[in-house]
C-alpha cells in the first residue's frame, strides 16, 4: 500500500497546478463540505484528473476543514487512489483465485515482459499503466484481463500479446 | 399512483409480452456475458433480424449461471418451449436466426436445452441437465428471466409483495417471521439474521441505520455481483423490509467500485423506486419513510468487515475497531446499525413473499434455505450456482460442475476465500452447511468455491492467499500486520527451495498467534488457508522442505524442464517460443535446453505438440540431460 515514485518530473506537475486547482474547485462546489464526502470527492477528482495531485489534497482538506494528514491518510489507505499520473491506457490483470489457478501469473509475466515494466508501474511514454486487481468477479472466464473498461476473458499469454499489438496499431 | 395499480399495469405488460405473437430473444448481459462477447451477439441478432425482416423483442437479462457456456441466448417462439443456446459466436447466432426464426429448425445440435411447457425433438429439458437439476433458485429466482432494468418485470413476478405483506405486520412480527425462517447471514459467518435484527430493533434511539454489504471482496467470488446485476430489486426489497423491521429511515449500499455495471443497475433501480413511491415518504401508504444512498468502495478488502465499513462510510480510513459495542448498539455515526450482505437481503424478500415455513422447507436442521456459490477453478462447468444447504461437495463438483477439467484428477476445493480452507478428496462427502464446513477446517464463507487439480501446488496456494491478506491487512493489529508478513516470508522460502526443518511448526505457531492477536475477522481467519493445507497436505510441505521437490511441478525454482532426445523431432517450435532463447538445436535435430538460461516459464512444455510430448518437467531430481 506504499506510494510509488512519481514518473513525471515535478516541474511539469507545477506548471499544470493552476489548471488542476480550478478543475478541483469546480468539483468541490457540488459538495456540502462534510467529512463523509471525503471519499466520494477523492473518487470524483481522480476520475477527472486520473490521479490525486498533492496540491489538490491540500485544497480538499481546506474545503472539508480537516487536517491534511487525514486526507493524505485516506488517500493512501485505499488501493483505488493514485498519487502519481497514470498512463493513457490501464491494463489490469486479475489476481483472484480463479484466475490464479488458471494461469494469471503467466499472463502478468508476459505483459510485464512486453511492456518492460512491473505491475504498479507506468511506461515512460505514459501509454500504459500495468496493475493487478484482487478480483473482478468474472472468475468463470478466468484468467481475466481488463484494458481500460473492456473485459477480456479466457486469456492466454499469446492473446495478451495480441491485445497490446492491436492497441499499437491504433 | 397506488402500488395496486402499478402492480396491475406491470402484470398486464408482462402478460402481453408472454403472449405476444412476436418471438422473444433473451440475452445474458451480465459482466461475464459481456466479457465473453454477448455485445457482439446482440449486434449480430439485431442485424440478422432486420435483414430477414423479422420483428422480435430482444430483452437483456442478467446471469443465468451457466458461465461455462457464455455467451448465452434464449429464443422463445410463440407456442413453443424456449430454447437455450450457449457458447455462441456471431456465425453461430446468424445460423440460428436463419434456421429457427426464419425457418423452423431449432438446431438441436447447437441447443443446450428447453424451458417451459412442451418439448422439442432432440433437445433435452434445461432443468433436467446435471448442471441444473440439483439446483434450487431462491436468491437467484429471477436472474436470467427478467430485465433487471425494468421494475415492472420484478413487480409482475411477485416483486414487492413481500414488502406489502411486511408493512401490514408489526415490525416485531416481521422479525419473528425471519427468525422462524432460520435464515443465517450469507456474508460468511452465518449469524442468525432475525436475532441480529432483534438486537438493533431493541437498541434505544430514534435514529437507526441499515446497510447492504455489497463489498464482495473474496477473490474467486462473484455471487453478489451477479445478483445485483441480474435482479437488483430482490436485494432492495429485502433492505426495505429490514429497515421497516428495525426502524431505520436511512440505508446505505456499500458496493465495490470494481463492479460498475452493478452500480449502474442500482442507480436505475433507486430512480424507479422513487417513481413508484417505494422510496421516500409514506411508502405504500403506510407510515414508513425510507431512503437509500449508494457508497462506492475504494479498493480495500478489509471494508467488508462491519466496523471498517462503517468507518469508510463516515469518510475515514477503513479500519476495524474493537467490539463491543456492536454496530447494533453503536454503529454508523454512533447510532444503532444493522448490516447484512446482498444475498441475505435477496433471501429476506423471498421469505416475506412466500413465508418462513416455505423457506425453512429447504436445507438442513441448522442451516436453512439455499446458498449461492461461484463455482470456479479447474472444474469442467464453471458457473453461478444456488443449491439447497446439505448438498455434498461431491454433488456440487462432480454433478453440477461435471468434474475436473482436462481429464485431470481432483486435489482440493477451497471455500471461504482468504478466510477459508482447502479440503481434500477424502472430505468430498462433507455436506455444505455452516457447522460441517467449519468442523472440516474450512468455512461457508460468502460463496467462493475454487476447485484445484493435481497441477495446483497446495503450498503455493497457501502462499497465494497469504500474499493477498498480508497486502490487505489494514495494519492496525501488530500480529496481523507483522505475523502475516513472517508467515509469507516462510512460505516464499519453502516454495523457492529454501525451506528449513521446523518451518511447518513455526507456521502453525505463528498462525495461532495471528488468529489470537487480531481484532477483526481478516486477521482472525488469515492463517486458515495455511493451517488447512498443512493439516491435509503436509506431505507437500515436507516434499518442498526436505526433498526440494514440488509434487505438482508448479514451484518454478524446484522444477527442471528438459527435452527427451528419444522423442524430440526437431520441429523447432519450442526454440522459437522460448522467451529467453535458452533452447538451441537445428531443424530436424534434437533440441537442448540450456539450464543456466532457462527461467522455467514452462512455455516449451505448453507448445511442444502433444503427438511428440518431448518436453518433460521434473522436480527433486537432477537434470539427466545437460
Amino acid at each position: 500500500m506504499g506510494i510509488s515514485q512519481p514518473t513525471r518530473a515535478p516541474e511539469i506537475i507545477r506548471e499544470q497546478k493552476e489548471i488542476l486547482l480550478s478543475q478541483i474547485n469546480e468539483i468541490l462546489e457540488s459538495y456540502k463540505g462534510e467529512k463523509a464526502e471525503l471519499i466520494p470527492i477523492l473518487q470524483k477528482v481522480q476520475q477527472k484528473l486520473g490521479y490525486l495531485p498533492e496540491a489538490g489534497l491540500k485544497q480538499i482538506a481546506r474545503y472539508l476543514n480537516v487536517p491534511e494528514s487525514t486526507v493524505f491518510g485516506v488517500a493512501t489507505f485505499y488501493a483505488q487512489f493514485k498519487l502519481v499520473p497514470t498512463g493513457r491506457n490501464t491494463i489490469r490483470v486479475c489476481r483472484g483465485t480463479g484466475c490464479y489457478v488458471r494461469g494469471a501469473p503467466q499472463i502478468l509475466e508476459t505483459l510485464e515482459r512486453e511492456l518492460g515494466i512491473k505491475a504498479g508501474e507506468t511506461t515512460p511514454d505514459l501509454e500504459y499503466t500495468l496493475e493487478t486487481v484482487a478480483c473482478f468477479g468474472s472468475c468463470a472466464l478466468a484468467p481475466v484481463v481488463v484494458v481500460n473498461d473492456r473485459v477480456y476473458g479466457r486469456m492466454t499469454p499469446d492473446k495478451a500479446k495480441k491485445i497490446l499489438a492491436r492497441k499499437e496499431e491504433k | 399512483m397506488q402500488f395496486e395499480d402499478i402492480k396491475r399495469q406491470a402484470m398486464a405488460q408482462w402478460e402481453t409480452t408472454q403472449n405476444s405473437t412476436k418471438p422473444r430473444i433473451l440475452i445474458g448481459m451480465g459482466t461475464c456475458g459481456i466479457a465473453a462477447g454477448a455485445g457482439d451477439i446482440l449486434e449480430t441478432i439485431a442485424r440478422e433480424l432486420e435483414k430477414a425482416g423479422i420483428k422480435a423483442e430482444i430483452i437483456q437479462v442478467g446471469c443465468i449461471g451457466l458461465c461455462y457456456a457464455e455467451p448465452l441466448v434464449e429464443v422463445i417462439k410463440p407456442g413453443k418451449p424456449s430454447v437455450f443456446y450457449g457458447n455462441l459466436n456471431p456465425e453461430l447466432i446468424s445460423e440460428i436466426v436463419k434456421d429457427y426464426l426464419v425457418g423452423d429448425n431449432p438446431r438441436p445440435d447447437l441447443a443446450l436445452g428447453t424451458r417451459g411447457e412442451g418439448a422439442l425433438e432432440g433437445i433435452p429439458k434445461l432443468f433436467d441437465l446435471p448442471v441444473l437439476k440439483p439446483q434450487v433458485r431462491i436468491a437467484l429466482r429471477n436472474c436470467g428471466n427478467i430485465d433487471p432494468a425494468d421494475i415492472n418485470h420484478y413487480i409482475a413476478n411477485g416483486g414487492y409483495d413481500g414488502l406489502r405483506h411486511a408493512l401490514k405486520m408489526k415490525p416485531q412480527e416481521v422479525i419473528d417471521e425471519v427468525k422462524k425462517s432460520g435464515l443465517r447471514g450469507r456474508g460468511g459467518a452465518g449469524f442468525p439474521t432475525g436475532l441480529k435484527w432483534q438486537f438493533c430493533h431493541d437498541a434505544p434511539g430514534k435514529t437507526k441505520y441499515i446497510i447492504c454489504n455489497a463489498d464482495e471482496g473474496d477473490p474467486g467470488a462473484f455471487m453478489d455481483r451477479a445478483l445485483l446485476e441480474g435482479d437488483t430489486h430482490a436485494v432492495l426489497e429485502g433492505l426495505l423490509i429490514g429497515a421497516y423491521a428495525i426502524g431505520a429511515s436511512e440505508g446505505y449500499i456499500y458496493i465495490r467500485a470494481e463492479y460498475p455495471l452493478a452500480i449502474r443497475r442500482l442507480q436505475v433501480a433507486l430512480q424507479q423506486m422513487h417513481e413508484c413511491g417505494l422510496l421516500g415518504k409514506r411508502i405504500m401508504g403506510s407510515g414508513f419513510n425510507f431512503d437509500i444512498k449508494i457508497k462506492e468502495g475504494a479498493g480495500a478488502f478489509v471494508c467488508g468487515e462491519e466496523t471498517a465499513m462503517i468507518a469508510s462510510i463516515e469518510g475515514n480510513r477503513g479500519m476495524p475497531r474493537p467490539r463491543p459495542p456492536f454496530p447494533a448498539q453503536s454503529g454508523l455515526w454512533g447510532k444503532p446499525t444493522n448490516i447484512n450482505n446482498v444475498e441475505t437481503w435477496a433471501n429476506v424478500s423471498a421469505i416475506l413473499q412466500r413465508g418462513a415455513d416455505w423457506y425453512a422447507g429447504y436445507g438442513t436442521e441448522k442451516s436453512k434455505g439455499t446458498k449461492t456459490f461461484s463455482l470456479v477453478g479447474k472444474v469442467e462447468r464453471t458457473g453461478l450456482i444456488e443449491v439447497p444447504m446439505g448438498i455434498t461437495l461431491r454433488e456440487i463438483i462432480y454433478g453440477i460442475g461435471g468434474g475436473i477439467a482436462e481429464g485431470k484428477s481432483f486435489k482440493a476445493v477451497q471455500t471461504g476465500g482468504p478466510s477459508g480452507g482447502c479440503l481434500p478428496a477424502s472430505l468430498l462427502d462433507t455436506p455444505v452447511d455452516y457447522e460441517s464446513l467449519t468442523a472440516a477446517g474450512a468455512i461457508m464463507g460468502s460463496g467462493g468455491m475454487v476447485v484445484m487439480d493435481e497441477s495446483t501446488c497446495m503450498v503455493d496456494v497457501a502462499r497465494y492467499f497469504l500474499t493477498f491478506t498480508q497486502a490487505e491487512s489494514c495494519g492496525k493489529c501488530v500480529m496481523c500486520r507483522l505475523g502475516t508478513k513472517q508467515m509469507l516470508d516462510i512460505l516464499e522460502d519453502i516454495t523457492s527451495g529454501r525451506g528449513k526443518e521446523g518451518d511447518i511448526e513455526l507456521l502453525l505457531e505463528l498462525g495461532q498467534a495471528v488468529k489470537d492477536g487480531s481484532l477483526c475477522a481478516l486477521g482472525g481467519t488469515a492463517p486458515n488457508p495455511v493451517l488447512t493445507t498443512i493439516r491435509y497436505f503436509r506431505d507437500e510441505y515436507e516434499a518442498h522442505i526436505s526433498e526440494r521437490r514440488c509434487p505438482a511441478l508448479f514451484c518454478r525454482p524446484l522444477v527442471t524442464y528438459q527435452i527427451d532426445p528419444e522423442k524430440c523431432q526437431g520441429c523447432g517450435i519450442c526454440a522459437r517460443a522460448c522467451p529467453v532463447e535458452a533452447i538451441s538445436g537445428h531443424k530436424r535435430e534434437v533440441h537442448v535446453i540450456d539450464q543456466s538460461k532457462c527461467t522455467r516459464c514452462g512455455t516449451c512444455l505448453s507448445v511442444c505438440p502433444p503427438r511428440f510430448g518431448a518436453v518433460v518437467a521434473t522436480s527433486g531430481e537432477p537434470a539427466t540431460v545437460s
